[in-house]
């Protein structure tokens, strides 16, 4: 059963098996040009596969939009320790549940994309780390995994090509910074989910300090398309630069939420009116999250754009993992600001300053706010207090809780201020002994 | 300690995924599988854990904390409720719902019922949010929960065993 029903305007690449019965066995992927891929790269040299890859203009799924074949062209080839394939299946960025579909409906087109990058870079071992939450996936994709290895798609020298590979489920344990790429690789290796200092980025000195490739699992899943399709073709799925097709979470105040496959630079408002059904109730857009809630978000008069990293760059947001957040003219944008510098406080690791008391105290103040208690400077402190975040941390987690909090305050200015005229509190010395601080 | 059968087979299999000399690799699933089959982390398991990936009890306890879906020392209930506030399901009456479940507990936030069967949490995003409100019961994804369906599944909590 298929958790939306899927849309008219989508493209099927990725998606093709969503809804095919048995679609996670070997047989159906095998008969729907499953592996065709796998066995058209162990004919080409690494280098042609990388080419390919960068031909395609894929760009990593996860968040940063990082061009996935040059990323795979840092890896040191003459490099005498083992490499690694990861997947970051730790899907945590609010508004994102894509990643769990791949898995659940198509667990071999994603070993297949990562036997390719295992050809592309040399690497004979993958590790897939699912958040925890995600347990019935390890229960897929471990069946997924013995059941090609028992038709000789993984194990040793791969249906005769002398290519050996074999891939391996871990499961999180909740800790949204483990889906940073380096607390990702320090939580592979039995710590806390603490990042690391880069340089050496993972591609040189990753899990186990050996070379490793990490990217999303959508990223993984689009291989093998771009290798059956060739790059060029599959690039030409999407504008320049932002090739292929990607999958959007739609969710929020929309008719008809769910994920749907569109081709890259699909209009956003288009996106929300003719997949999404429109906002609900016949109400009117108010603002919309375009790629999870690190992204700035944008007022809807800024919505009638493509969604393609560039497109969104220049919007002065992001595109980010896919995540599309619809919000409708009644949403409380000081709310909204709230509940999401909650989440980066909860989920900071704590490991530098800025981020640490930089989120803990932009949601004192945000929650001083939100309850009719905030002070006429407030929403120019939280403000700046998110602007010093910026850049001042050791990973993005500081700047993605800056980053909405700056332009829903810049945006949304208003709504601060009418919150913060109603306030009864003038006194500070006496706020802090009455607010209200929500745990 | 003595783990049973089947758990045994469980570690065995999780440590095999990783080179030997890097079998503190196995260390987050261990943990969370033996909660999830004991029902709670003993300190009796962390000492077991720490022996079979070569470090100390303290390392274990120290990434033990990190986690929060491993709690320790205290257990959370047989049913562990969690449901999702973050934005997609607010804006879809993830809160609403939350208020709720509290009040028909009788639980707050990370509280356990006195007979140790039930417990609530509000978590973070947990990847359902194009079917929102979303919560977990245990490891059970519920999609689209209205109020009528959230009183069902909680008035079914103790039936579940
Ligand atoms: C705080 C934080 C959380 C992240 N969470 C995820 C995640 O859940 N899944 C993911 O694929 N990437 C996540 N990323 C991005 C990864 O660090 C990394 O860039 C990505 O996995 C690389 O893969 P890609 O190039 O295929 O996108 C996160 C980054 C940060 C800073
Ligand atoms: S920015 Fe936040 S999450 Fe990242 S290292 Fe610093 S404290 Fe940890
Ligand atoms: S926001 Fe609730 S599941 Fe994502």
């Amino acid at each position: 059963m298929l958790y939306n029903d899927p849309s008219p305007l989508e493209t099927k690449v990725l998606t093709r098996l969503f809804g095919v019965p048995n679609s996670t066995s070997v047989e159906t992927y095998v008969a729907h040009e499953g592996f065709v891929a796998f066995r058209k790269a162990a004919a080409m040299t690494p280098e042609a596969i990388i080419d390919e890859v960068k031909k395609s203009n894929l760009r990593g799924r996860g968040g940063a939009g990082f061009p996935t074949g040059m990323k795979w062209s840092f890896v040191p080839r003459n490099n005498p320790k083992p490499k690694y394939i990861v997947v970051n299946a730790d899907e945590s960025e609010p508004g994102t549940c894509k990643d769990r579909l791949l898995i659940e409906y198509d667990p071999m087109q994603l070993i297949e994309g990562m036997m390719i990058a295992g050809l592309a870079v040399g690497a004979k071992r993958g590790y897939i780390y699912l958040r925890g939450e995600y347990r019935y996936l390890v229960d897929i994709l471990d069946k997924a995994i013995a059941e090609a290895r028992a038709a000789g798609w993984l194990g040793t020298s791969i249906q005769g090509t002398g290519f050996d590979f074999d891939c391996y489920t871990h499961s999180g344990a909740g800790a949204y910074e483990c889906g940073e790429e380096s607390a990702l690789l320090e939580s592979l290796e039995g710590k806390r989910g603490v990042p690391r200092i880069r340089p050496p980025f993972p591609a040189v000195a990753g899990l186990y300090r050996c070379p490793t490739v990490l990217n999303n699992v959508e990223t993984y899943c689009s291989v093998p398309s771009i290798l059956r399709m060739g790059g060029e073709a599959w690039a030409n799925l999407g504008t320049p630069r932002n090739g292929g097709t990607r999958l959007f979470c739609l969710s929020g105040h929309v008719n008809k939420p769910g994920v749907y496959e569109l081709p890259m630079g699909f209009n956003l408002l288009r996106m929300i009116e003719e997949v999404g059904g429109g906002v609900r109730g016949g109400k009117k857009l108010k603002a919309v999250i375009p790629g999870g809630s690190s992204c700035p978000v944008l007022t809807a008069a800024e919505c009638d754009l493509p969604m393609d990293f560039d497109s969104l760059k220049n919007a002065k947001s992001m595109l980010g993992s896919g995540g599309v957040v619809v919000m409708d003219e009644t949403t409380d944008m000081v709310k909204v600001a709230l509940r999401i510098m909650k989440f980066y406080q909860h989920e900071s690791c704590g490991w530098c300053i800025p981020c640490r008391e930089g989120t803990t105290w932009l949601k004192n103040i945000l929650t001083r706010v939100y309850n009719g208690m905030g002070q006429k400077e407030d929403p120019a402190l939280v403000h700046e207090l998110a602007s010093n975040m910026l850049g001042r941390t050791f990973c993005p987690l500081g700047d993605a809780a800056a980053m909405p909090t700056i332009s829903i305050v810049e945006k949304f200015r208003d709504e601060f201020e009418a919150y913060v005229r109603r306030s009864p509190v003038t006194d500070l010395a006496d706020i802090d002994t009455k607010i209200p601080v929500r745990a | 300690m003595n783990f049973s059968p089947e758990l045994e087979a469980k570690f065995a299999e999780i440590i095999g995924k990783y080179p030997p000399e890097h079998k503190r690799s196995a260390l987050v699933p261990l943990l969370l599988f033996t909660q999830d089959e004991l029902g709670q982390i003993t300190a009796e398991a962390v000492q077991e854990v720490a022996k079979r990936v070569g470090v100390f009890p303290m390392q274990v306890e120290e990434v033990l904390t990190y986690y929060s879906m491993l709690h320790f020392p205290k257990p959370m209930g047989k049913k562990h409720v969690q449901i999702c506030t973050n934005i997609s399901c607010q804006l879809t009456g993830g809160e609403e719902l939350y208020e709720r479940a509290s009040r028909k507990l009788g639980l707050g936030h990370k509280q356990v019922s006195a007979d140790g069967e039930v417990s609530l949490e509000e978590v973070e995003c947990i990847g359902a949010c194009s079917w929102a409100p979303a919560i977990q019961i245990n490891y059970d994804f519920h999609h689209n929960v209205t109020p009528e369906k959230l009183d069902e599944l909680l008035d079914g909590l103790r039936k579940l065993n």
